[in-house]
């Protein structure tokens, strides 16, 4: 249909892919990992449900967090648990780390021409014992990294994250004097997430938060606000 | 005395009505080593003796899990039981990726039944020669089911195949009346003495014995040997005996006796 000025007016198109929403980061340390995602899902301005999980536990050592649509966030993660598990029954051990990082990838680059729309973070400690955050786009480009933040309030909490872990614009502190530790990493990654709450209206609810080292996985919960 | 002229073939039936093609599967079953399994309300367990064909292989494998809340011990010819066992864990993969719950034991033991009894009367194909002992722990309830190369498939209380394996079965007949109300360790324990009816004049130790346990928060487990010793320790407190070393001879002479006797 022409207007008056000569330009084309196209009628909306039907887009398979909507965005639930939410906010999931990772920071790694030098033995352990932090990985936390909120679980609201949104729609528009609604609320969904306050607790729909983002977060998948792998294996012992290793975990994904993903945002963007609910459907694809549950069914790649069920892929990659039914694989994980083919994995280990045809090895004899779980997955290294480093593995599902790399399975992840290809399992979204398989789906290259209709994407899950799912932006993944992968966190745990690798086959040294060294903590990892591995980060995703859609289709599956890969990158291992110190620290990442994606969903809807990534654009809040990257900047934290990059201020804290990579201490970047800081005058106040040295690199060699600054050591990771747990406890700080874990506090970080609670304030960075409620802090995404207060000004991120898709982030909020629930927090689940998980610790990863060689002794294994430590999961916890804890509320944010509801509004 | 007939049975030379309608064994050729799994298509030929015998005059009395047999298929013996079958029952010679069935004695491959037979001819492994001793697999047992009992259960209780709350655990099921099974417990294998594993063979070595010289002093310097490895123990054979003969327990496997199939998915958290299910596993086999198998007797006979293993690469049969690898099949079989890609199988179970194929069924039981798909069944939680589709449902996201674990399939009912009963339900993979039904379709390895009607898989195994396709091999009886296909042509060109053989039965699979390997008897299966499957516990699982799901509805609420403990499973112990046997398969066989004939495709049927019975649910047990307890039960034993392999060489050597009516001595257990004895032992277990005994005893078996006991078993619902028993903890972990009791049936346990049970399964290593009845292991030791059949085991013979080869001694039971951490290597040669494989325990494997499933049951209500317990997921499917291979216990590993210094637990298996700690079982093996207990029996050897209560009956006090003093180990004779293991000799292979006597062991080859027992498995071609038992060949004689099942020939009739």
């Amino acid at each position: 249909m022409e207007t008056y000025l000569g330009e084309k007016q196209q009628a909306r198109q039907w887009s398979p892919y909507i965005n639930n929403g939410g906010s999931c980061l990772a920071v790694a340390g030098d033995d352990f990992a932090v990985i936390a995602s909120d679980t609201r899902m949104s729609l528009g301005y609604s609320i969904k449900t306050r607790y729909s999980t983002k977060y998948l536990k792998i294996t012992e050592k290793c975990s994904i967090v993903s945002s963007g649509m609910q459907a694809d966030i549950f069914t790649l993660h069920k892929v990659l648990k039914s694989r994980a598990q083919i994995y280990e029954q045809k090895h004899g051990k779980p997955m290294s780390t480093d593995a599902v990082a790399k399975l992840v990838s290809r399992l979204l680059y398989y789906r290259r021409f209709f994407p899950y729309y799912t932006f993944n973070i992968v966190a745990g400690v690798d086959e040294d014992g060294v903590g990892c955050v591995f980060s995703y786009d859609a289709i599956g480009t890969l990158e291992r990294v110190k620290y990442s933040a994606s969903g809807s309030g990534s654009s809040l909490i990257e900047p934290v994250l990059d201020n804290q872990v990579a201490l970047k614009n800081r005058n106040d502190i040295k690199k060699e004097e600054f050591k990771l530790t747990k406890e700080y990493a874990i506090d970080l990654v609670k304030d960075a997430i409620t802090s995404a709450g207060e000004r991120d209206i898709y982030t909020g609810d629930f927090v689940e938060i998980s610790v990863i080292d060689l002794n294994g996985t430590h999961e916890d919960k804890f509320e944010l606000r509801f509004d | 005395m007939f049975r030379t002229q309608y064994d050729s073939d799994i298509s030929i039936y015998s005059p009395e009505g047999r298929l013996y093609q079958i029952e010679y599967a069935m004695q491959a079953v037979a001819q492994g080593s001793t697999a047992l399994g009992l259960k209780s309300k709350t655990h099921a367990v099974v417990v294998t003796l594993m063979r070595s064909s010289d002093e310097l292989s490895s123990h054979q494998r003969k327990i496997f899990k199939v998915d958290g809340h299910m596993g086999i011990a198998i007797s006979g010819l293993t690469a049969d039981a690898r099949v079989l066992l890609k199988f179970m864990r194929n069924e039981t993969l798909h069944h939680k990726f589709v449902y996201g719950s674990d399939l009912p034991t009963g339900e993979v033991v039904s379709s390895l039944a009607m898989k195994s009894q396709r091999n009886t009367q296909r042509w060109g194909r053989r039965p699979y020669g390997v008897g299966l002992l499957v516990i699982g722990y799901d509805g609420d309830k403990t499973h112990l089911y046997q398969t066989s190369p004939s495709g049927n498939c019975f649910s047990y209380y307890a039960q034993a195949i392999g060489s050597r394996s009516q001595s257990a079965r004895t032992y277990l007949e005994k005893n078996f009346k006991a078993f619902p109300e028993l903890g972990l360790e009791e049936l346990v324990l049970h399964g290593v003495k009845a292991l030791k009816e059949s085991s013979g004049k080869e001694t039971l130790t951490k290597l040669n014995v494989g325990i494997a346990v499933v049951g209500k928060e317990q997921k499917f487990e291979i216990l590993k040997p210094n637990k298996v010793q700690t079982y093996l320790d207990q029996i050897l407190q209560t009956e006090g005996e003093i180990e004779i070393e293991n000799e292979n001879e006597n062991e080859k002479d027992e498995a071609a006796e038992t060949l004689e006797l099942k020939l009739d």
